[in-house]
C-alpha cells in the first residue's frame, strides 16, 4: 500500500516525518494536545476511552494493530481522540475476536494517523518539554507547521459536556442504585458497577438536587477529558452532595472530589499513560499494578478534609484520597482496567461495602 | 519489609556444566545473585562443577567450591560450611533437584539449613505433574486432559483414554528430555519406554496433544508481601509442539488483545500464589487456542530460567539479581529499578521494540541424529536481536547466527530455491532448524499466507510480516538505482531490517558502494537505549541497539575507551569460556581506568548483562554492525577522548573473523597478520622449519586427487580437515583410501557440510597430516607481552590419545606423566612460537609427545578454550593478565603488582577437565569420540592425587565411577596390549571381567581371568550380549574401543545402550586407566573438599 507522505510539528517546530494512515482529513490536517501511552496492549481501549478527547495519542509500543478490533473492547461508542501516532500500523490482524483491521476502524470513525514516526523520539521530546500541542497531516508542512504553532492544550478548557452524554441510561439490576456522573465515563467503567448495582449514567451537567431526586445509595464520579480546575460547576455539585451518600471516584472523578474536599490540582509534565504504574495503597501496604491516564493530578497537602490514601510509587504523585466521614474515596487511576491489570478492581467492592454501610478503611 | 539478618551465609548452587537445556543463563543468574547477596552482606558459599563460569571465579562468592555437584559431596560441604541458608532457584532444574534430594534426605534439617527462594513444597507441587495438575484444578484453571503412567501398558490405556495425539513427558526433567508427541500405539510405545527411563522416578505423563496452538509465556515475580508483576510476555512464533528452547520466540506478545493478555496475566499470578512461590522468578507457559481462545496452563518453573535471562536482557528487568535480593527479605517496592535509578523494581517493564530469540543447533556435528525439531530440547546455542519492528529484530538475528546468511531475505541464494514444492512443504510443516527459510521460499513462490498459517500453525500475524519483509525484498533488484534513493526510500529498507550485504547482494552492488551510497542519502545507523519504560523516564545504564530512527541516544562520554568483540551464540567450540574471556577483558580494562564497550548477541551471557561493561550494545557480530558500534562510539568521544581499539582475540572465532573489517591499527594485541599465519598452512610450516620444530608431515588438498597423492607420500592413518573452522569442524581420521574418497567428497561437495561455511578454496584448502597414533596430546597457554617476556600459565596433559579433540579429551593440570625435560622442550618451544608470530596476549599452542619427541600440531595465538580452566586450576586471572598486557603493562610490572606469577605456577594439588557431551539428547548418535568436537560443557574435579580428580571429573560430568561389580570390555585389536595393564588393575581392584569373543582370548591367554564371554549383539548362541547384560543392570562399567575402520556396528549399539541405562562407557584405554586410578586413589584416599579460595592460597 502506498501512502502519502505525512509531518507531525509540536507547538515548539520541532518536526516528524511519517506517513497519512486511517482517516485523511480535507483540511490537511489535525490538531490536538500530543501525549504518549506505553501500554503494550489495549490500543482501541485508548482510542475509544473519552478521557483522551482533545488529545493526539501516540503509542510508544511500535506495533499497533496486530490483533485487529472488536466492538467487545470499546469504551465508548466511538473514538474520542483527535488522532494517533503510530510507527508500525498492521494492516493484516490476527485474533479470533477481531472483526477488522485498525484501519479500517480508524477510517470509519475519521480518526487520522501518522504512521512511520520515531515515536521514541516524540516520547523523549514530550518527557523533556511536557505534553505539547501540535498538528500532523499530509498537507503543506508549512500549513501543518502553522497550525501546530496555533493548537491549543487542555489547560482551562471543558471538554467534558463535548463527551457527557446527553440523557440518562440505567445499566445492571443490583439491589441498590448508583447514579454514575458521566464526564466521559468509560463502558468497562458502567461494566465494573453494573455487576454489583443498579445504575444510572446521568449528564455531567446533572444538578444535585436531580442526583438526589434519583434516591442514590451511592454516587460514582468517572474519568474524562481536560482540566479538572476547569469544572467549578460540577465540584459545586459534589460540595452539595459530600456526607450525605457515598461517593467514589476516579481519575477525573477523583481530582474533582479532592477539590470538593478543598484541594487542589496541578497540571503534571506529561502525565500519566500506560498500564505499569505502581501505586501504595497505604491502608495495607499493597502495591498494585495500575493503568493510567491522567494529565493533571491532587496537589499535595491542599486537602481540607480526608487523608491520602494511595501514592504512586514512581514519582510520588497522589494516586487516591479517603474522607471516611464523608463516606468518600477516590482514586486517580483506573481499578475497572480497560485496558491494563486488574489488580485494583478490589475498589469497586470496597464502594459496595460502603454502601452496605461496612465501616470502610482508612 | 527489609531484608533479614537472621541469616548470615547462603549456599547457591548452580547448574554445572552447559548441557543442551541448561547452558551460561544460570551463570548469568548465578553471577548477579551472588554478587547481589555479597553486596547485602552475606557471606556466599558457592558450588559449582563449571569451571568456564564466571560464577566460579573466586571474586564472585566468598567461598567457592568447584565440586561435583552431587548430593553426598554437597553434605561435605554443608558440613564444612554450616550455611543457614541455601538458595535453590538460581541453579536450573540441576540445583533444585539436588535441594530436593537433600531435603528428602533430612540434610537440610539436620544441618538448621533454611531452603529460601523456593520452599520445597512450593518446588514439589511445581514439579511433579500430579500434584501440579490437582494444584490447577483447584483454582479452576485449565490443564491438558492427561494422566500418569509407571509402564507403557499404563500409558497406551490412558491414549486411549484421551484420544490420539498424545504427548509424553517424563516427571522431574529438564529441557523436554525425553519427551514426544505419540500419533499411534507403536509411537507412543517407543516414547513411553524412553520417558520412563528419562524419568528419575519412573513416571511418564501422557497428555492431550495440544500440538499447532499458539504458545505463550509469562515471567513473573512475586515478593514476600505477595506483590506480584509480570516482567515480561513472550510469545512463540513456532507453535505448541516445538519446545519452547528450540522455538523462535519474541517480545512483548503480539497477537493478545488486552483482554486476553490480562485474564492471561490472572492466571499466572494465580499459578504463583497457588504453588507456593513465596518470592522470586517464575515462568508460567500457556497455550491458547487460535480458534476461540481456550487458554490452558502447560507448566511453571519454580525459579530463574533461560526464559528469564531472555527476559531479563529483553527488557533490561535483572530478574536474578531481584529474585536474590527477594529471598532475603525484600519486597518489590524497596528495590530500585537500576535502569532509572528513580523508580522502584514493583512495575511491569514496557518496551518500545521488538526482541526475537533464535535457538542455533549443531545436527552437522552429530551425524545420526534427526534434524527434526519437538518436544525434545535440541539446539545448544541462541541469539537475540533487538529492532524497532518484528521484521528488523527477525532480520537481525537471522544475521547474528553467523550461518552465512545476511538476513531472512536471502534473494535467490538459498539451498530451497533447488526444492520442489512437495519437499518445501514438507520442510516448513515438519518443524526443522531451517523451517523459516523453507518458508521464505515458500512466500517467495506465491504460497497463500492462508495456506501456510493451515498447514504449519504459525500465527497468521508472523507469516505476514515475513511476506512483507519479502515484497521489500522483491523491490530491490539490480534494476533499482541506489544512487536515486532519499532517506525514505532508504529507510524503508534500513528499518526493516536489511544490512548493507543483503541490499548489495540484491542489487547486485559490493557491499561498500552500498554502505557509501546510504551514508552519502544521510540515512546512519541510530542507537536506542533500553530502558525497561519506552522512554517514559530517562534512563542512566547504556544498554544500547542499533535501528534506523531520527536520533542516538549514545551519551558523550571523555574517557578513552576499549571495544571488546563477544562470542556470538553458544555452539559446539565456542562456548561459555570465550563469554568468560571477554567478561574479564571488561573487568581488566574497568580496573584500568578505561571504560569498556560490549558488543555481543547471545542473551545467555554474562558479557550481555549491562552492568559487566561500561557499554552494551546488543548487536549482532557483522562487519557492518560493528563498524556502526565503532563509528558511534567515535562520536560519543568528547574532550579529547579515543577509542584505543577493539578487543578480538579472546571471543574465539567470531571476532577473528571480523578482525579483517576492521582497521589494523585498531586490533589491540596479537597483529590480525600474525593470527593468520598461524592458520595458514604454509606459513605456519614455513615458521615452524625456520624454528627447527618438528611437525607431523603432511600438506594441502582441494581435491580428492590431490588428497591421494599427499597421502602417497606420507601414509596412512592421516588426519583430514579443512582450515578455519572451529570445534575440529568436519574433522577426521583416516586410515583407508574408501575412507579418504568419502571425506573428500563431502568436503569438496557444493551442498557437502561446509557449503554454508565457504566451501574449500585456494584460500581454504584441506589440511592433510600424518596422525601420531598413541602419542599424549599437550595443550599450553601462554602470554606474551610487547617486551617479548612470556608467561606460561599452564600445561595441561590430555588423557585421550591425540585424535580425540581437545575440546572432548580429559586432562590434566599439572601434566602427570611428561618428563622434565620434555616439560621444559614445550616451555622452550611455546617461547619461541610466541616469538615469531610477534604475540601480545595470548596463545595456545597444541603438541603431541611420542616417545619423548615433542611435535607441534598448532598454534592459536588468541584466547582457548582452557583459559578458564587454566585460571580455576591455578589461581591466575590469566584472560585478565593478557588484556594488560595487550594494552601496553608488561609481565615484568604485572609480576611486581602480583596480578602474575614470576614463574609457572605448579599447584600441590591435581585439577582434571572433562568434557560433557549431548548423547543422551540424540539416540542415534555414535558416542565415540574423535578429532570432531561434540562436547557442549565442561566439568572440573580438584583432588590430591589424579586418580581422585579425574574420579570426581566423571561425576560431575554425570556418571560416578563404581567401586565395584563388573566391568565389560570390547577392544579393538590396537588397543589390546594397553588394555591388558587395564584388566589387570581392574581385576586387583575386585572387579569380575565380561569381554567379547576376541578381547577374552587375549586376556585369557595373558593370564587374566574372564568372567563372562559376551557374543555378538543379537547373535544368541554366541552367548549373552552386551546390550542386554547392561539393560539388566549386570554392568558397571564399560570399556569399548572402536576398531579404527570398518564396521562400528556393534560398538556403537553398546554405546547406545549405555546412555539409556546410564552407565559409565569409556571409550578409550587411556580413559579407562584414568579410571582404574580414580577407583583405586578413591578406595585407599577418600574424598575432601576444598574451596579454590582454600587451594590458591
Amino acid at each position: 500500500m502506498t501512502r502519502q507522505p505525512s509531518v507531525l510539528v509540536l507547538a515548539d517546530g520541532t518536526t516528524f516525518e511519517g506517513y497519512a494512515a486511517g482517516h485523511v482529513p480535507d483540511e490537511g490536517f489535525t490538531s490536538g494536545e500530543f501525549v504518549f501511552n506505553t501500554a503494550l496492549s489495549g490500543y482501541q481501549e485508548v482510542i475509544t476511552d473519552p478521557s483522551y478527547a482533545g488529545q493526539i495519542v501516540s503509542f510508544t509500543y511500535p506495533h499497533i494493530g496486530n490483533y485487529g478490533v472488536t466492538p467487545l473492547d470499546d469504551e465508548s461508542l466511538r473514538p474520542w481522540c483527535e488522532g494517533v501516532v503510530i510507527r508500525e500500523l498492521s494492516n493484516l490482524p490476527s485474533n479470533w475476536r477481531s472483526v477488522g483491521p485498525l484501519e479500517g476502524f480508524l477510517r470509519q470513525h475519521r480518526v487520522a494517523a501518522i504512521v512511520g514516526v520515531d515515536t521514541r523520539r516524540l516520547t523523549r521530546h514530550l518527557r523533556a518539554h511536557g505534553a505539547l500541542p501540535g498538528a500532523f497531516g499530509h498537507g503543506d508542512p508549512q500549513v501543518v507547521a502553522a497550525a501546530a504553532r496555533v493548537a491549543r492544550g487542555t489547560d482551562g478548557t471543558d471538554l467534558v459536556t463535548r463527551v457527557s452524554t446527553g440523557e440518562i441510561y440505567t445499566r445492571g439490576v443490583g439491589e441498590r442504585h448508583v447514579v454514575a456522573l458521566d464526564y466521559g465515563i468509560k463502558t468497562m467503567m458502567v461494566h465494573q458497577l453494573a455487576e454489583r448495582f443498579r445504575v444510572s449514567v446521568v449528564p455531567a451537567s446533572t444538578s444535585a438536587e436531580e442526583i438526589r431526586s434519583l434516591e442514590p445509595d451511592g454516587v460514582f464520579l468517572s474519568n474524562g477529558p481536560g482540566d479538572p480546575a476547569a469544572l467549578g460547576d460540577q465540584v459545586r455539585v459534589l460540595e452539595t452532595l459530600l456526607g450525605t451518600v457515598p461517593i467514589f471516584g476516579i481519575c477525573l472523578g477523583h481530582q474533582l472530589l479532592a477539590q470538593a474536599l478543598g484541594g487542589r490540582t496541578f497540571k503534571l509534565p506529561f502525565g500519566h499513560h500506560g498500564s505499569n504504574h505502581p501505586v501504595r495503597d497505604l491502608a495495607t501496604g499493597r502495591i498494585e499494578i495500575t493503568a493510567q491516564n491522567h494529565n493533571y493530578a491532587v496537589e499535595p497537602d491542599t486537602l481540607a478534609h480526608g487523608v491520602v490514601s494511595h501514592v504512586n510509587l514512581n514519582d510520588g504523585v497522589i494516586e487516591g484520597v479517603s474522607a471516611p466521614s464523608e463516606r468518600c474515596f477516590s482514586v486517580q487511576y483506573h481499578p475497572e482496567a480497560g485496558p491494563g491489570p486488574h489488580d485494583a478492581r478490589y475498589l469497586f467492592e470496597r464502594f459496595e461495602n460502603a454502601l452496605r454501610g461496612v465501616t470502610m478503611g482508612a | 519489609m527489609p531484608k533479614r539478618v537472621d541469616i548470615h551465609s547462603i549456599m547457591v548452587i548452580g547448574s554445572g556444566p552447559i548441557v543442551i537445556g541448561q547452558a551460561c543463563e544460570f551463570d548469568y543468574s548465578g553471577t548477579q545473585a551472588c554478587q547481589v547477596l555479597r553486596a547485602e552482606g552475606y557471606k556466599v558459599i558457592l558450588v559449582n562443577s563449571n569451571p568456564a563460569t564466571i560464577m566460579t571465579d573466586p571474586a564472585t562468592a566468598d567461598v567457592t567450591y568447584v565440586e561435583p555437584l552431587d548430593a553426598d559431596v554437597l553434605i561435605d560441604i554443608i558440613e564444612r560450611e554450616r550455611p543457614d541458608a541455601l538458595l535453590p532457584t538460581l541453579g536450573g532444574q540441576t540445583a533444585l533437584n539436588l535441594t530436593m534430594e537433600l531435603v528428602r534426605r533430612g540434610v537440610t534439617e539436620r544441618f538448621g539449613v533454611e531452603v529460601i527462594g523456593a520452599r520445597p513444597e512450593a518446588i514439589a507441587t511445581a514439579e511433579d505433574r500430579d500434584l501440579f495438575k490437582t494444584a490447577m484444578a483447584d483454582i479452576g484453571l485449565a490443564v491438558p486432559e492427561s494422566g500418569f503412567a509407571r509402564n507403557v501398558d499404563e500409558a497406551y490405556v490412558i491414549a486411549e483414554d484421551i484420544g490420539w495425539p498424545v504427548m509424553i513427558r517424563p516427571s522431574f526433567i529438564l529441557g523436554g528430555s525425553g519427551t514426544g508427541i505419540a500419533h499411534d500405539e507403536a509411537q507412543l510405545r517407543t516414547l513411553a519406554g524412553e520417558g520412563i527411563a528419562a524419568s528419575p522416578v519412573s513416571e511418564i505423563l501422557v497428555e492431550r496433544s495440544v500440538a499447532g496452538w499458539k504458545e505463550f509465556e509469562l515471567e513473573v515475580m512475586r515478593d514476600a508481601a505477595d506483590n506480584c508483576v509480570v516482567v515480561c510476555g513472550i510469545e512463540n512464533f513456532d507453535p505448541m509442539g516445538v519446545h519452547t528452547g528450540d522455538s523462535i520466540t519474541v517480545a512483548p506478545i503480539q497477537t493478545l488483545s488486552d483482554v486476553e493478555y490480562q485474564a492471561m496475566r490472572d492466571d499466572a499470578f494465580a499459578v504463583l500464589r497457588r504453588v507456593g512461590v513465596e518470592t522470586g522468578g517464575s515462568n508460567v507457559q500457556f497455550a491458547v487456542n487460535p480458534v476461540d481462545g481456550e487458554r490452558l496452563v502447560i507448566e511453571m518453573n519454580p525459579r530463574v530460567s533461560r526464559s528469564s535471562a531472555l527476559a531479563s536482557k529483553a527488557t533490561g528487568f535483572p530478574i536474578a539479581k531481584i529474585a536474590a535480593r527477594l529471598a532475603v527479605g525484600y519486597t518489590l517496592d524497596e528495590i530500585r529499578n537500576d535502569i532509572t535509578e528513580v523508580t522502584p523494581a514493583s512495575f511491569e517493564p514496557v518496551i518500545d521494540y521488538v526482541v526475537t530469540k533464535i535457538p542455533r543447533w549443531a545436527f552437522e556435528k552429530l551425524p545420526g541424529a534427526t534434524a527434526e525439531l519437538g518436544t525434545r530440547m535440541q539446539s545448544v546455542g541462541e541469539v537475540m536481536a533487538i529492532g524497532r519492528n518484528f521484521a528488523e529484530s527477525l532480520q537481525k538475528a537471522v544475521r547474528s547466527l553467523e550461518q552465512g546468511r545476511a538476513g531472512f531475505a536471502l534473494g535467490r541464494h538459498s539451498e530451497f530455491v533447488d526444492f520442489d514444492l512437495e519437499r518445501l512443504w514438507h520442510s516448513c510443516v515438519v518443524a526443522t532448524p531451517e523451517r523459516l527459510f523453507a518458508l521464505h521460499e515458500l512466500l517467495w513462490r506465491g504460497a497463500s499466507i492462508d495456506d501456510i498459517v493451515e498447514r504449519t500453525g504459525i500465527d497468521c500475524w508472523f507469516i505476514h510480516q515475513l511476506a512483507e519483509i519479502i515484497e521489500r525484498e522483491r523491490e530491490l533488484s539490480p534494476d533499482v538505482v541506489l544512487e536515486t534513493f532519499d532517506v525514505r526510500r532508504w529507510r524503508r529498507y534500513k528499518q526493516w531490517g536489511f544490512s548493507d550485504p543483503q541490499i548489495a547482494e540484491l542489487c547486485g552492488r559490493d557491499v561498500e558502494a552500498v554502505t557509501v551510497l546510504r551514508r552519502a542519502a544521510g540515512v546512519v545507523t541510530t542507537f536506542n537505549t533500553v530502558d525497561t519504560c519506552a522512554a517514559e523516564f530517562e534512563a542512566s545504564t547504556p544498554y544500547h541497539y542499533s535501528t534506523y530512527e531520527d536520533a542516538s541516544e549514545v551519551r558523550p562520554s571523555s574517557r578513552d575507551r576499549v571495544i571488546i568483540l563477544g562470542s556470538g551464540p553458544n555452539r559446539i567450540g565456542q562456548g561459555i569460556e570465550f563469554d568468560y574471556c571477554c567478561v574479564h577483558a571488561s573487568y581488566a580494562l574497568r580496573d584500568m581506568g578505561f571504560e569498556t564497550v560490549m558488543v555481543n548477541c547471545n542473551p545467555e551471557t554474562v558479557s550481555t548483562d549491562y552492568s559487566t561493561s561500561d557499554r552494551l550494545y546488543f548487536e549482532p557480530l557483522t562487519p557492518e554492525d560493528v563498524a556502526e558500534v565503532i563509528a558511534a562510539e567515535r562520536a560519543a568521544c568528547v574532550d579529547g577522548a579515543r577509542v584505543l581499539g577493539v578487543i578480538v582475540s579472546l571471543g574465539g572465532q567470531t571476532p577473528l573473523k571480523l578482525s579483517h573489517s576492521l582497521d589494523p591499527a585498531l586490533v589491540l594485541g596479537t597483529p590480525v597478520a600474525s593470527i593468520d599465519s598461524a592458520e595458514d598452512r604454509e606459513q605456519w610450516s614455513a615458521i615452524c622449519k625456520s624454528l627447527g620444530l618438528r611437525q607431523p608431515p603432511g600438506d594441502v588438498a582441494l581435491t580428492l586427487a590431490e588428497a591421494r597423492t599427499v597421502v602417497r607420500a606420507i601414509g596412512y592413518p592421516v588426519l583430514v580437515r579443512p582450515s578455519y573452522v572451529l570445534g575440529g569442524r568436519a574433522m577426521e581420521i583416516v586410515y583407508d583410501d574408501a575412507s579418504l574418497e568419502r571425506v573428500m567428497k563431502d568436503l569438496t561437495s557444493e551442498h557437502g557440510s561446509l557449503a554454508r561455511e565457504g566451501g574449500v578454496s585456494q584460500s581454504r584448502p584441506i589440511l592433510i597430516d600424518s596422525f601420531l597414533e598413541d602419542a599424549i596430546e599437550v595443550d599450553v597457554d601462554a602470554v606474551r607481552d610487547t617486551r617479548g617476556d612470556v608467561f606460561v600459565a599452564g600445561v595441561m596433559e590430555h588423557v585421550e590419545e591425540a585424535g580425540v579433540h581437545s575440546g572432548d579429551s580429559a586432562c590434566a593440570l599439572p601434566p602427570q606423566t611428561l618428563s622434565a625435560a620434555v616439560l621444559s622442550t614445550l616451555h622452550a618451544h611455546t617461547k619461541k612460537i610466541a616469538d615469531s608470530l610477534g604475540v601480545v596476549g595470548l596463545i595456545n599452542v597444541q603438541y603431541a609427545v611420542k616417545d619423548e619427541e615433542v611435535f607441534v600440531l598448532e598454534a592459536n595465538p588468541r584466547a582457548s578454550r582452557t583459559v578458564p580452566f587454566v585460571a580455576k586450576a591455578t589461581g591466575v586471572a590469566l584472560a585478565q593478565v593478557a588484556v594488560r598486557v595487550m594494552m601496553g603493562q608488561s609481565l615484568r610490572e604485572l609480576v611486581e603488582l602480583g596480578v602474575v606469577p614470576a614463574a609457572t605456577p605448579v599447584p600441590h594439588y591435581v585439577s582434571v577437565k572433562e568434557a560433557v557431551l549431548p548423547f543422551n539428547r540424540f539416540p542415534g548418535v555414535d558416542t565415540v569420540l574423535g578429532p570432531e568436537m561434540r562436547s557442549t560443557g565442561e566439568v572440573m574435579g580438584v583432588g590430591e592425587s589424579f586418580g581422585i580428580a579425574f574420579a570426581k571429573a566423571q561425576l560431575a560430568a554425570g556418571t560416578r565411577l563404581p567401586d565395584q561389580g563388573q566391568v565389560f570390555m570390547s577392544l579393538a585389536d590396537r588397543d589390546k596390549v594397553q588394555g591388558l595393564e587395564l584388566a589387570r588393575l581392574l581385576a586387583d581392584l575386585g572387579f569380575t571381567l565380561a569381554a567379547t569373543v576376541g578381547t577374552a582370548g587375549y586376556l585369557r591367554s595373558h593370564g587374566v581371568v574372564v568372567a563372562t564371554l559376551v557374543g555378538k549383539v543379537g547373535l544368541a548362541e554366541m552367548g549373552v550380549d552386551a546390550v542386554s547384560m547392561i539393560a539388566a543392570g549386570d554392568v558397571q562399567l564399560v570399556v569399548n574401543t572402536p576398531s579404527g575402520s570398518g564396521a562400528r556396528a556393534d560398538g556403537a549399539l553398546i554405546r547406545a545402550a549405555c546412555i539409556v541405562h546410564a552407565v559409565s562407557c569409556l571409550t578409550t584405554i587411556s580413559a579407562g586407566l584414568a579410571a582404574a586410578k580414580g577407583i583405586a586413589d578413591t578406595r585407599a584416599q577418600g574424598w575432601r573438599v576444598a574451596s579454590l579460595q582454600e587451594l590458591h592460597r
